[in-house]
Parts: structure tokens; C-alpha cells; sequence
């Protein structure tokens, strides 16, 4: 079945058009290089001499060096691009930096931007592939792609399963993403979180919204539990940590009240105590670092498409 | 056409003067540089030097029309435009005065900058330009700025557009004041605090790009805040911009009770939603921003009521290099004066909203009256200004940007089909602009 349809996308900017059979293919793509991972000699020639550029507005440790790494066992050449060290404190556009780099010759570029839309900005402007590593709070796709790999992993497919997504709706990319991908491969999603961290109209995503985790957790197959970021929030949406951890957060006790079998996932880096209780994170329904080893997977096999398409 | 000189006689073109209730087929004299006779007059009675009659059959001929929110980026921003570009483009969008907003660089606060944007008007000598001096020192909303200097020198209002005077105090303090010298003071309406940082209008599509949006409240409650206080302190107020349908209710309720109020509207927000935001194109970055349908349909129903009384483009120049950017730091703006009529034609004569005295009126009479030149400008009675547009209303013609005289192209108009071409833009009886396209005589 993965051999008649043909994969067309020169970027992974966002999964919001994504079919659900482009879903499962890239999925599916996973799968074989989760083969090669297994290997001695982690490394296949499919990317050998083409260069992929992590060019990184924003701090990360798992999605950047997730990345490095699948590029690595693709034989690619990587470059780091760090907005801090580079000549972006000069005062240089996010357009002109590109089109040096493009100069250069580059062939991917995995982009991390503070800005919603900057992957598709880049998309028009240079001829590279561009892959969207989280742009502002628009999308996180590789993440959302490495959820529903983990969670289809797991339990074989996502059909069927109420999967709650729990924290600041309002400014993550991984949510939305998530949203996209759950939705389309027939999952049912509820977010959950207080009324100041919902984003505007969000009835009118495929979802449902609940303001109550203790009404909800019981009914749930999987809980995806977001990091509350403080780096972001220019005011507080909620009166103190304690108060929301005591609403939203995943606790023993609360996890004695869901389903015996529910898979708990976190894009990480957790604030540990506040969303999350360390031992729900490192207790046996977590599948937390299994999304991190899944993520080279996923990440080999996003980059591997895109340059399919390039061609 | 021979050299310019200030008399014309337009012949056989359907003349429209909303203020003096015309609209018919006539002839229209123009001797030394003011109006002096609509009707039916013959060459030899309008004796005036050879090359100077104009045969508008099949064209319509207005007041000239009047832009009251633009922005020439001089002194400051001489690169975006200056005031010579921006009168040229304006002639060029059938525009015969102007009103140019005082947030430049730096701001216009002061009776040499009032003095310094005329001169330079006149010398381009193209449109007329007139000047809004700043509200308030530097338009940060605190201190009042020499709103009486300005005055003196000719300032046909004030505002600090570009912000809102988030205070109410301090808004009071400027209503006061600004009374002394019967100019309006015009505002843009944004409360800051609910406007969050917005680049766009906050609802499902700024949920779904990933933006931060700007509530409808940011203008609604502002408007409604500065109503409240010129129902006490009886000064001439507009609102510039409006763009949502709460707005125009407030804007009706207002005009019921008999308030000096008026209000504006520009085309972008008359034909735009925020679902063109899709692709992060900042040509479709503005503030206030592109709304919903919803709030178009408010707006073009409140234009029908009678209850919006101008229309303003909020010419905003950027270059190119300005915009490309990232959608969250983009500068707001879109330029629009040569494609203007067009886009009023398009949003509200071609789907029956308004007839085309009502339209004429929103960009001529209307607009002279609010910033105080309607005993000159504005209307085509007998000795007011030789200020005259003429225009084809039936001329269809594609939007080409790299074709407008402006110096900044920034806008999404590009390939849109109009119909409605300026054809000749007169000023004090001079020909300021002319039409040289493939149908121009």
C-alpha cells in the first residue's frame, strides 16, 4: 500500500493539509529506518553529500540535536546555525541570512523560529527544502509525528483513541500540530486546560475542551501533558504554580483514577513537579523517552522525503 | 495639452456635486483657478486660451476628491516616500488635497514641522497637501503638544496615529484644550492593553497561524471610552480606521444622540478579511487589522445608513526590504491612493451598497467639512477652488505596482482587475495629472 502513493512535499512546513495517507507514509518510513537504528553501524548513504543546515532562532536539546543526529545517519553533512553566535546580533534579516547560507549551497533546512509562518516565509524565498522545527505558536510537526509514531507503536492505531492534550493550548505549536495529526488518523481530541490558556474560537478546531482534568482523565487512552511556558507569557494566566498543579497537574493520585493502561507523553523539557510528578514521568505508563529515541526515526525520515521530492 | 495655466473648460461629462445636490450632464469653467460656471457653456463663451477645454463625454467629473489619512514619511523616512512622491501618487489616484499624518521622524509637533510639510507640498506641486499636528508631545499620550502654535500655522487637526491616547484623563485634557481652536481631534482607536502585542485580528485564523491577535475590543472600547467624553466636552471628534461592527453600532448610537462625531473607513477594510493571512503575506498586515465578513457587512451596512462619513486609504509606504520579514515583526501598512477609486467602486458601487453621489460625497464634501476647508474645497459652487477630478467610471484596468508612482509598492492590489480610471486630476484649475494610458485622448 506505501509503495502506490507518491510523496510529493518538497517542505514539512505544518500538518494542517496533511492527508491522513501522508501521515501514515511518513510514519511508515519511520518504521524502516527504526530498523537501522537497531544496526551496529547506525549510518545508510541516502543523504551522502547533501547539506542540511539546523538553522536555530530558539533553544532546544531533543528537536535540534534529534536532527543532527538523523542527518548523521543519512550520511549528510550538518551545519549549526545558532541565532546567538551569528550575525543576526548585527542586525542581518532572517531572508538575508538564508540566501548567504543558500549560497553556500545547501540542499534542507530545519528551521526554529520565535515567528509563526517563518518556515513558510523561507519556503518562497530560497530554493532548499525547508523543514518546520516550530515556528512561534503556529506548528511543530516532527513532534506531532513522533507522538502518533509512539502512540501507534504502542497500541497498533490511533482509531478510536480519546487522547487529551494538557496545558497552555493557547501558545504551542506542539498542540496544534498534535491536534492535526491525532484528528486525522482517528483519534478523538480534547484539550484541556483554563479558560485563559484556550486560544480564541477554539471550538471550531475537531476537538473538545474541557476546563475539568479530574472529569476527564478517566476516559482517557493516552494524556499528552504540556510544558507551562513561562518564557513566553509576557502576564500570568493563572494565580501560582501550586494552584495549577494542583488543577492540571498529572499526579499519582490522579493516575490511580485513569484508565490502568494509559500512555502518558510530554514533548519535553518537563518542569517536573509542576505539570508532571516525577513519578508518573519515570513510572511505566510514560512512553516519554521512547518519543525522544522515536524522534531519529521520525527525523530520518522526514528528511529523507523531502529530498525525494527536491529531485 | 498645452502649458498649464489655470483655466479650463471641461465639456460634456456627467457632473457630480453632492454638496450643491448636482448630478447631471454638464459643462464645467474653471477661470483663474476657481470655479466659475457649471451648465451649459460654449467654447467661445468660455473664451480661455487654445488646448484648454476637455471633452469628458462618457466620464464623470467631481470635486476633487480628498484623502484625509495618508502618510509621506518626511521628515524621516525619505526613503519609503517623501511628500513630492506621495502628491504625485496622489494626483495620480484622482486626489486633489490630502491630509498627512504628523507620525514622522521626527514627530510633527511644532509649528516649523506644519510650516515645513506645506512648503514642501507646494513646491512638488502636485496635490494639495495638507498636516494633523501630534495630540500629545511625541505622541506617547502624556503631555499635550503646542496644539495652538500648530493651529496658527495652519494644522487642520490633531492625532497621534500610530497610537491611541490609552489615558482618559489625558484624553480629556486634549479634548479640552483642542476646543479652543475648533480643529477635530482625530483618533486611532486601540487600546493597547487588549491589543496584546497583536499583529492580527484575534478569532479562529489567528488560533490557527499561530499569531497573537488584536481583539475587536482594543477598538471598541476606546471608541466608546472617547464618546463617553464628548458628550461633556463638546469637541469635535473622529475616529480614524474603523474596522469591526461593534464599532459601528457605537459610531450610530453617537450620531443619534447628536454628537460632533465623525468616523472613517479605508478600502482594505472593505474587501479584505483576515483569511487571506494564510501564507504570513504581510501585505496583509495592517493596523487595525483585516477582520471577518461579518464586520465588512457591518461597516458597508453603516455606510448605507449614512453613518461613516469618509473614506481614507491610510496610505502607509514601506519598502520592500521592510516588509519581507517575518509576519511578527513585519511594520503594519499597505499603501493604496492610486488605486483608491477603484477599490470604493469595487467594494461599494458595484454591489449596489451606495450610489455614486453618496460615494462622491464620503471623498469630497464629507471630508473638506471635517478638516475645515469646505468653504474653499470640496464642492464645485461658484468660486470655491478650480480642485476637479475627472474619471472614467467604466474603464477597466489591471493593477500593476511596479507601475506606481509611488515610491513604496507594499500592498496585496497587485493583478486585481478594477474598473474606474482617473483620467485628469485638476488643481486650482491646473492639470496635475493626466492619464497617459493606452485610452487617454
Amino acid at each position: 500500500m506505501a509503495d502506490k502513493f507518491k510523496w510529493t512535499r518538497k517542505h514539512l512546513l505544518g500538518l494542517r493539509d496533511f492527508s491522513r495517507q501522508e501521515i501514515e507514509y511518513v510514519l511508515d518510513t519511520a518504521d524502516s529506518f527504526s530498523e537501522v537504528n537497531q544496526r551496529t553501524i547506525k549510518k545508510v548513504p541516502a543523504l551522502r553529500g547533501k547539506v542540511i543546515v539546523n538553522m536555530f532562532f530558539e533553544d532546544s536539546t531533543r528537536t535540534r540535536n534529534s536532527f543532527s543526529i538523523a542527518a548523521g545517519r543519512l550520511s549528510a553533512d550538518v551545519v549549526e546555525f545558532t541565532k546567538k553566535a551569528s550575525a543576526i546580533s548585527k542586525g542581518e534579516t532572517l531572508l538575508d541570512t538564508a540566501r548567504n547560507l543558500e549560497a553556500m549551497g545547501i540542499d534542507i533546512v530545519v528551521i526554529r523560529h520565535e515567528a509563526a509562518g517563518t518556515a513558510k516565509l523561507l519556503s518562497r524565498s530560497i530554493n532548499a527544502s525547508i523543514i518546520n522545527a516550530g515556528d512561534g505558536y503556529n506548528e511543530h510537526p516532527t513532534q506531532a509525528l513522533l507522538d502518533v509514531y509512539t502512540i501507534r507503536k504502542h497500541r497498533g492505531s490511533l482509531d478510536g483513541l480519546k487522547i487529551g492534550i494538557v496545558g497552555d493550548i493557547a501558545h504551542s505549536r506542539v498542540a496544534r500540530s498534535n491536534i492535526y495529526a491525532m484528528t486525522k488518523l482517528g483519534a478523538e481530541v480534547t484539550l484541556i486546560g483554563p479558560p485563559t490558556l484556550m486560544p480564541p474560537q477554539v471550538s471550531k478546531l475537531p476537538v473538545k475542551v474541557s476546563y475539568d482534568l479530574d472529569e476527564v482523565i478517566e476516559h482517557l487512552d493516552v494524556i499528552n501533558m504540556l510544558r507551562i511556558q513561562f518564557e513566553r507569557l509576557a502576564s500570568n494566566p493563572f494565580p501560582s504554580k501550586r494552584e495549577y498543579s494542583r488543577f492540571f497537574g498529572l499526579t499519582d493520585e490522579r493516575m490511580q483514577r485513569a484508565k490502568k493502561d494509559i500512555i502518558v507523553i510530554h514533548p519535553g523539557p518537563m518542569n517536573r513537579g509542576l505539570e508532571i510528578e516525577s513519578s508518573v514521568a519515570d513510572g511505566p505508563n510514560s512512553l516519554i523517552l521512547q518519543q525522544v529515541t522515536n524522534g531519529i526515526a521520525v527525523r530520518m525520515a522526514v528528511l529523507f522525503l523531502v529530498s525525494t521530492a527536491s529531485k | 495639452m498645452k502649458k498649464n495655466t489655470n483655466e479650463l473648460l471641461i465639456k460634456n461629462g456627467r457632473v457630480i456635486d453632492p454638496l450643491n445636490g448636482i448630478d447631471k450632464v454638464a459643462d464645467v469653467l474653471i477661470k483663474s483657478g476657481k470655479i466659475e460656471k457649471i451648465g451649459s457653456i460654449s467654447a467661445a463663451q468660455a473664451d480661455v486660451p487654445e488646448g484648454c477645454i476637455i471633452d469628458a463625454a462618457g466620464m464623470f467629473v467631481t470635486p476633487g476628491l480628498i484623502d484625509m489619512h495618508v502618510h509621506f514619511r518626511e521628515p524621516g523616512d525619505e526613503e519609503e516616500e517623501t511628500i513630492a512622491s506621495g502628491s504625485a501618487a496622489a494626483v495620480a489616484g484622482g486626489f486633489t488635497s490630502v491630509v498627512c499624518m504628523p507620525n514622522t521622524d521626527p514627530t510633527i509637533q511644532d509649528e516649523t514641522s506644519i510650516e515645513f510639510v506645506h512648503r514642501m507640498g507646494r513646491q512638488a506641486r502636485k496635490t494639495h497637501v495638507y498636516v494633523m499636528g501630534a495630540l500629545t508631545k511625541d505622541r506617547q499620550g502624556v503631555e499635550l503638544a503646542e496644539m495652538g502654535l500648530m493651529a496658527k500655522a495652519g494644522a487642520v487637526g490633531f492625532t497621534d496615529d500610530g497610537n491611541g491616547i490609552q489615558n482618559a484623563a489625558v484624553m480629556a485634557k486634549c479634548l479640552k484644550y483642542a476646543s479652543m481652536f475648533g480643529l477635530v481631534v482625530s483618533q486611532h482607536c486601540q487600546d493597547n492593553s487588549l491589543a496584546g502585542g497583536g499583529v492580527m485580528n484575534s478569532g479562529y485564523n489567528s488560533t490557527i497561524l499561530g499569531l497573537p491577535g488584536i481583539s475587536p475590543l482594543a477598538e471598541e472600547l476606546m471608541l466608546w471610552r472617547d464618546i463617553q467624553l464628548v458628550k461633556s466636552i463638546k469637541t469635535r471628534y473622529h475616529a480614524q480606521h474603523l474596522s469591526t461592527a461593534g464599532s459601528m453600532d457605537i459610531i450610530r448610537k453617537a450620531k443619534e444622540d447628536g454628537l460632533p462625531v465623525t468616523c472613517e473607513v479605508s478600502p482594505h477594510h472593505l474587501l479584505l478579511t483576515d483569511d487571506t493571512i494564510e501564507e504570513y503575506d504581510t501585505n496583509y498586515k495592517m493596523n487595525p487589522p483585516l477582520r471577518t465578513a461579518a464586520d465588512i457587512a457591518a461597516i458597508k451596512q453603516a455606510i448605507k445608513d449614512g453613518c461613516i462619513d469618509a473614506l481614507a486609504t491610510d496610505h502607509a509606504p514601506h519598502l520592500e526590504s521592510e516588509k519581507e520579514l517575518e509576519f511578527l515583526y513585519a511594520p503594519f501598512g499597505i499603501v493604496g491612493l492610486e488605486c483608491a477609486l477603484g477599490l470604493y467602486i469595487k467594494a461599494l458601487i458595484k454591489d449596489g451598497t451606495i450610489d455614486w453621489p453618496r460615494l462622491i460625497a464620503m471623498m469630497t464634501c464629507n471630508p473638506a467639512k471635517i478638516i475645515g476647508i469646505d468653504s474653499f474645497k470640496g464642492s464645485l459652487s461658484v468660486d470655491k477652488w478650480g480642485d476637479v477630478t475627472i474619471f472614467d467610471p467604466n474603464e477597466k484596468w489591471t493593477v500593476d505596482v511596479n507601475k506606481f508612482i509611488s515610491k513604496s509598492k507594499n500592498c496585496p492590489y497587485h493583478g486585481w482587475e478594477l474598473e474606474g480610471k482617473v483620467k485628469y486630476t485638476i488643481v486650482g484649475g491646473e492639470i496635475r495629472y493626466r492619464d497617459c494610458g493606452t485610452n487617454a485622448r
